[in-house]
């Protein structure tokens, strides 16, 4: 393996690179912009609730717990309508996700003790976010009827106890204030990763072959180990550019704590690189043209790891019969491995398992590639 | 129009001849839906519980029965002290503790409100929001039993409150994800499968040829556009009656408007692959520039997986430009609640006016490099 040829081979392709010089711009700056919206963006907390509110009443009652509802922090009052049959719009066009219906004859029932129903009605099609949204009401409203007894009894109106009730207060660990972003931005940064080295270098062969100079290059005296190495080479330093500048971002723009060690994290980071580097150049190999190298890429890889990673979407909620197909997914061992560096702290004492994963997963792609360069090349 | 057509014609043999990409393009967008349909899910099972009970009574065994029964949680451990607990969820044994006070029974006996506590494993947040969900609803049923038979025994109850979920009786998160699933699907396989288009000619030096033909740009645009505006426009139908045998989408709607709101859809999607095989000079930067567009973007910032509402202001405002958002409304609106289209004409008109321009900065971008 001479180190000049290497170098060539290289140089070359940066050249190839530079015809359009807004590539360089699309990997360093892209990353870091998508990250920083995702990173916002990437939120289950259900706040800021549309709801509307069918006032039949408009009394001070009615008022009175509508301001309950404005003042919680969860809802967000949409409109205030009369007639129960102006909700359906409401909610079919998704304006309001929620409708609370008080009746016409609440401040009067109210005033005279006797027992009034509400009536809340819930959009379905959100299931997650209205669950917990239907709970916040539920919650919101027997506080609301609680505290009314309350000041019944001690205004000496009346002597009769409400049913006890509970309250709950949930408290929720490693994560008080449900925030996402700690969740999220780990595997946010893995993936921007393996998209932008992956496919770089996915089309690193093809194009030759595409364009014809393939020919060129195997009748000079490149050895195929040399013309590999020197494609992936600047791919590689790319990459790390990019994990720097993402963990600069993720560190002290959101202020993702990182609890582990530095040198760890950049060494798994090292070892994914050559997972991701590896999927591009054998994706390349296995193609006659660029657009295939595309689809095959994005079709065949990048969706299924970002579907079946764990990264958004809970494994364990997975099928048994599918579980088993997410541990072929380096992405999958990747992301455990930064959660567990950075929000838990831990070291490769706990992580080896996953860090070995992704180290046979990179070697054995890589070999592959190679084996399969070699054919075509021959 | 005719030359249009010949432009679609050239474009869609070159598509029929790449065999492995046109087999990619028709079947793998429903194989997705069907193995992604399955296998995503908000929806949890067996969650494993352990309870601290510091009351030990009638009313407290209750109370874990029926988060048991919820059928949601499965009952792992019952600890005395706090230290035990907290030793089960740093080790990741159990997602949620119940703590339950003592004198739970007498307070509730006697009509008061009672803090219960749950505490949840929030080192995954998805989770932990579907956990907090699942410990609101079956402790809000508890308290209502309470409330109940409070009033049967006669004393006064000033609210009662009913509440009821439309379109999605069961809440049942297939039918949330299904639909986004079919834009994303959508979006991704018509960037992916225009954005190469123009770029390759430059590429490869036949776009001098074209240039020289009789053909304005507008006409070379659309007739790029036509063949995989049927490609994707087919495969999106079966996906959505795919969607309905296999995952019980129901289709409360008309298929008029369903057909209509998918063709603004992937007009726009097509547009903006197309844009951005304009924009590009080599197909590497058309991949990335592709792939960046589209992959995280329609999933993160379209409502498919995370709230738009609970966004922050500036976030929200960079989600309008996002098609899918519209897409998601509309389709959610049309399949689940059967909406017509004074509800969500907005949203078509958004995906029109998108498509339009789209194709729009596609023409006039080659327009001035033809120039």
């Amino acid at each position: 393996m001479g180190v000049r040829r290497i170098w060539y081979v290289m140089w070359k392709e940066v050249i190839e690179l530079r015809q359009d010089p807004r590539i360089f711009g699309i990997i360093f700056i892209a990353p870091v912009v998508q990250l920083a919206v995702l990173g916002y963006a990437a939120t289950t907390d259900v706040r800021n609730v549309p709801i509307v509110v069918v006032d039949a009443d408009r009394s001070r009652d009615s008022q009175h717990l509508i301001s309950r509802f404005t003042g919680s922090g969860i809802f967000e009052l949409v409109d205030v309508v009369s007639d129960e049959r102006q909700v359906d719009r409401y909610l079919e066009s998704g304006d309001a996700w929620m409708a609370l219906s008080i009746p016409a004859n609440y401040g009067k029932s109210v005033a005279a003790g006797l027992p009034a129903t509400l009536q809340v009605v819930a959009d379905g099609s959100d299931a997650n976010s209205t669950n917990i949204a239907l709970g916040y009401a539920n919650n919101l409203l027997t506080g609301y009827a609680q505290d009314m007894v309350e000041q019944r009894r001690a205004s000496g109106a009346t002597t009769a106890t409400m049913g006890g009730s509970i309250e709950p207060r949930v408290r929720v660990w490693f994560n008080p204030t449900l925030e996402s972003r700690y969740f999220m931005l780990p595997g946010i940064f893995a993936l921007l990763l393996l998209v932008v080295t992956s496919n770089l270098s996915s089309m690193a062969i093809v194009r030759e072959r595409e364009i014809g100079t393939l020919e060129q290059l195997n009748v000079t005296p490149l050895g195929r180990l040399e013309l590999i190495v020197g494609k992936l080479l600047p791919y590689g330093i790319i990459g790390l550019i990019d994990v720097l500048i993402v963990l600069v971002v993720i560190v002290f723009w959101f202020e993702v704590p990182l609890r582990g060690s530095f040198w760890l994290l950049f060494g798994m980071s090292v070892i994914y690189l050559l997972t991701t580097l590896g999927l591009g150049l054998f994706i390349s190999t296995i193609s006659h043209t660029q657009q295939q190298a595309m689809m095959t890429s994005t079709f065949f890889f990048l969706i299924p790891m970002m579907y079946l990673s764990g990264f958004v979407f809970p494994i364990e909620n997975m099928p048994d019969a599918i579980q088993p197909i997410t541990y072929l997914i380096p992405l999958r061992y990747f992301v455990v491995i930064l959660r567990g560096i950075f929000l838990k702290g831990v070291g490769l004492e706990t992580l080896w398992p996953q860090a070995l994963a992704l180290l046979g997963w990179g070697v054995a792609i890589l070999t592959l590639a190679y084996m399969r360069s070699s054919k075509r090349l021959a | 129009m005719r030359k249009t057509l010949a432009v679609g014609r050239k474009e869609f043999r070159q598509i029929a001849r790449d065999r492995r990409s046109l087999m990619v393009l028709l079947f793998v967008p429903a194989f997705f839906l069907l193995l992604y349909g399955y296998a995503l899910s908000f929806d949890l099972k067996d969650i494993e519980l352990a309870v601290h009970d510091n009351d030990r009574s009638d009313a407290s065994r209750d109370l874990v029965n029926a988060f048991i029964r919820s059928g949601y949680f499965r009952l792992t451990a019952d600890v005395s002290s706090r230290r035990e607990y907290e030793m089960l969820i740093d080790r990741g044994d159990v997602r949620a503790v119940l703590v339950i006070p003592p004198g739970l029974q007498r307070d509730l006996l006697t009509g008061h409100r009672v803090p219960v506590q749950v505490i949840i494993n929030g080192d995954n947040s998805n989770t932990a929001t579907t956990v907090m969900g699942y410990v609101l609803s079956v402790l809000q049923t508890v308290s209502a039993q309470y409330q109940a038979q409070a009033s049967v025994r006669g004393s006064a109850r000033p609210i009662t409150v009913e509440s009821r979920v439309w379109y999605n009786p069961q809440l049942r998160s297939a039918l949330f994800l299904i639909p986004g699933l079919i834009a994303y699907i959508g979006m991704i396989s018509s960037v992916i499968s225009t954005s190469l288009s123009v770029v390759r000619e430059k590429e490869r030096g036949t776009m001098e040829q074209v240039r020289m033909a009789p053909l304005g740009t507008g006409e070379y645009i659309i007739g790029k556009t036509l063949p995989y505006f049927a490609i994707s426009l087919a495969t999106s139908v079966a996906i959505v009656l795919a969607s309905m045998g296999l995952f019980g989408l129901p289709m409360n709607g008309s298929w008029i408007l369903l057909i209509l709101a998918l063709s603004l859809y992937l007009a726009g999607a097509l547009g903006l692959g197309l844009m951005i095989s304009t924009i590009a000079d080599s197909q590497q930067v058309a991949f990335q520039l592709a792939v960046l567009a589209s992959f995280l973007p329609t999933m993160m910032l379209s409502g498919f997986v995370f709230p738009i509402a609970s966004m922050p202001p500036v976030i929200q405002a960079i989600t309008f430009v996002v098609p899918a958002r519209y897409f998601i409304v509309a389709l959610r609106s049309i399949v689940l609640k059967g909406a017509d289209l004074s509800t969500f004409w907005t949203e078509l008109a958004a995906l029109a006016v998108y498509a339009a321009v789209m194709l729009a900065l596609a023409s006039r971008r080659l327009s001035r490099q033809w120039a």
